[in-house]
């Protein structure tokens, strides 16, 4: 058997990774969340998937290394790892705009821009309420900072009188 | 018949391991409080915040989690986050005694969360430049859900101060109670020196004025008074060298019985 490049592995595996969705937000894959942070590849074909979570609680964690260690089996890469880190830090920053849209379209207001880390006072500003994905009005208000999961805030729209979840830039 | 005299003078006990103290301090402090904030599940005065408590919670024992795993580690014993949450003692518990108090009413809450979260927010932005490259990145990652905590817990110290007669009595009356216990939190000994030394830990004396600073900030708006601060003798012990409130002992038996009754059950 000729060996493969280490690099075209890590391009399948990377593929295979494209179709595992977050069990949360399941219209985005781990991929575009950004939970996906390396793929490792030793010289034996042995595969590590370095992933991040979102927030340090989110109980979908394990989930997420058991349907991508599933996904990765079926694609014939059965020793496969998951490895965990914290560094750096996981930010919605990482998610692309096309995901975005995807977001959008999901009926969830996608994440603003991070804000940069003020003084301990600006802490307390209240910040400014997404753009509604239904009817985009920017007559809208956060009900809650926190919502059915870690990374969701609520919201309501005052024009189309409808709640909603933002995903909340962190 | 008296037993023979040891013929070597016994050997000291090994020097407690300074970082891993320091680390069941952060860890039980979140794991402790989380525990607290989960006792609001399926209680809270409206819906929105029911969820908020519990999300606040589940970060607190996500953090948990990760600096207890580090604290495992660090020991070398095998222990995981999972014996040190569950199969320890309440002596060998090392948070704070503010985190440990009964969760009172909403007020109280409200009250204790803000004040650890102002010292929740300075203290791990001083630790993403700690020399323990591991500690400083799960400080960052911490920080940021801080930051939704503090706004929170800030915003309703406001909206509670500054609404009803009733609702200003009520925080009033839990800050005057929860300030006293506040001083342990900037209390330090020689774990946390030799820390502070090794880089690994910020001087919690230097924290202190920026903690407060945004405190009064908060209670000012919230037409809220902070009691005048009460000296904490050096010889007093509290939670970090394991004294705590009768309070504890309570919880510990609601949080440890399930996986007492079963150990090493999986599900």
């Amino acid at each position: 058997m000729i060996r493969r490049l280490g690099a075209e592995v890590r391009d399948e595996v990377l593929a295979v990774l494209d179709t595992v969705m977050d069990p949360e937000v399941p219209v985005l894959s781990v991929r575009e969340l950004g939970i996906v942070r390396d793929v490792l590849v030793d010289d034996r074909d042995g595969v590590t998937v370095v992933v991040t979570p979102t927030y340090s609680g989110c109980p979908a964690i394990q989930a997420i290394e058991r349907d991508i260690l599933t996904a990765l089996r079926d694609a014939g890469f059965e020793n496969a790892k998951v490895r965990t880190t914290y560094s750096p830090p996981w930010t919605t920053d990482w998610i692309p705009d096309s995901a975005r849209a995807k977001l959008k379209a999901y009926g969830i207001a996608p994440p603003g821009a991070t804000t940069p880390e003020g003084g301990l006072v600006q802490l307390m500003r209240p910040r400014q309420a997404p753009a509604c994905p239904y009817c985009d009005s920017r007559d809208t208000e956060i009900r809650s900072e926190f919502g059915s999961t870690a990374c969701k805030s609520v919201c309501w729209c005052r024009s189309c009188r409808q709640p909603f979840e933002e995903f909340k830039a962190i | 018949m008296t037993s023979p005299a040891p013929s070597v003078v016994p050997a000291p006990p090994p020097k407690p391991n300074a970082l891993l103290e320091y680390l069941l301090r952060l860890g039980d402090d979140r794991l402790i409080l989380g525990h607290r904030l989960s006792e609001w599940c399926g209680h809270g005065p409206i819906l929105e915040e029911d969820i908020a408590l519990a999300n606040v919670s589940l970060d607190l024992l996500g953090q948990a989690t990760i600096l207890l795993r580090m604290a495992g580690e660090v020991e070398g014993q095998g222990r995981t986050e999972d014996a040190l949450a569950y199969f320890r003692e309440a002596t060998q518990f090392r948070n704070s005694q503010l985190v440990e108090l009964p969760k009172g009413d909403f007020a109280f809450t409200i009250a204790r969360q803000f004040l650890f979260d102002v010292y929740d927010v300075v203290l791990l932005e001083a630790l993403t430049t700690s020399s323990n490259t591991e500690l400083a990145a799960i400080a960052a990652k911490s920080l940021k859900e801080a930051r939704y905590h503090v706004r929170h817990s800030g915003e309703w110290m406001i909206k509670l101060g500054d609404g009803t007669e009733e609702s200003h009595r009520r925080v009033q009356t839990a800050l005057d109670s929860l300030w006293l216990y506040t001083s342990e939190l900037f209390a330090t000994d020689a774990v946390e020196d030799e820390l502070v030394r090794a880089g690994v830990a910020p001087d919690l004396a230097g924290l202190k004025p920026k903690w407060e600073a945004l405190v009064r900030d908060v209670l000012q708006r919230a037409t809220l008074t902070a009691s005048n601060d009460v000296p904490r003798p050096a010889s007093m012990r509290g939670g970090r060298s394991g004294a705590h409130t009768e309070h504890l002992g309570h919880l510990l038996a609601e949080m440890q019985i399930v996986a007492r009754s079963h150990p090493g059950a999986t599900w």
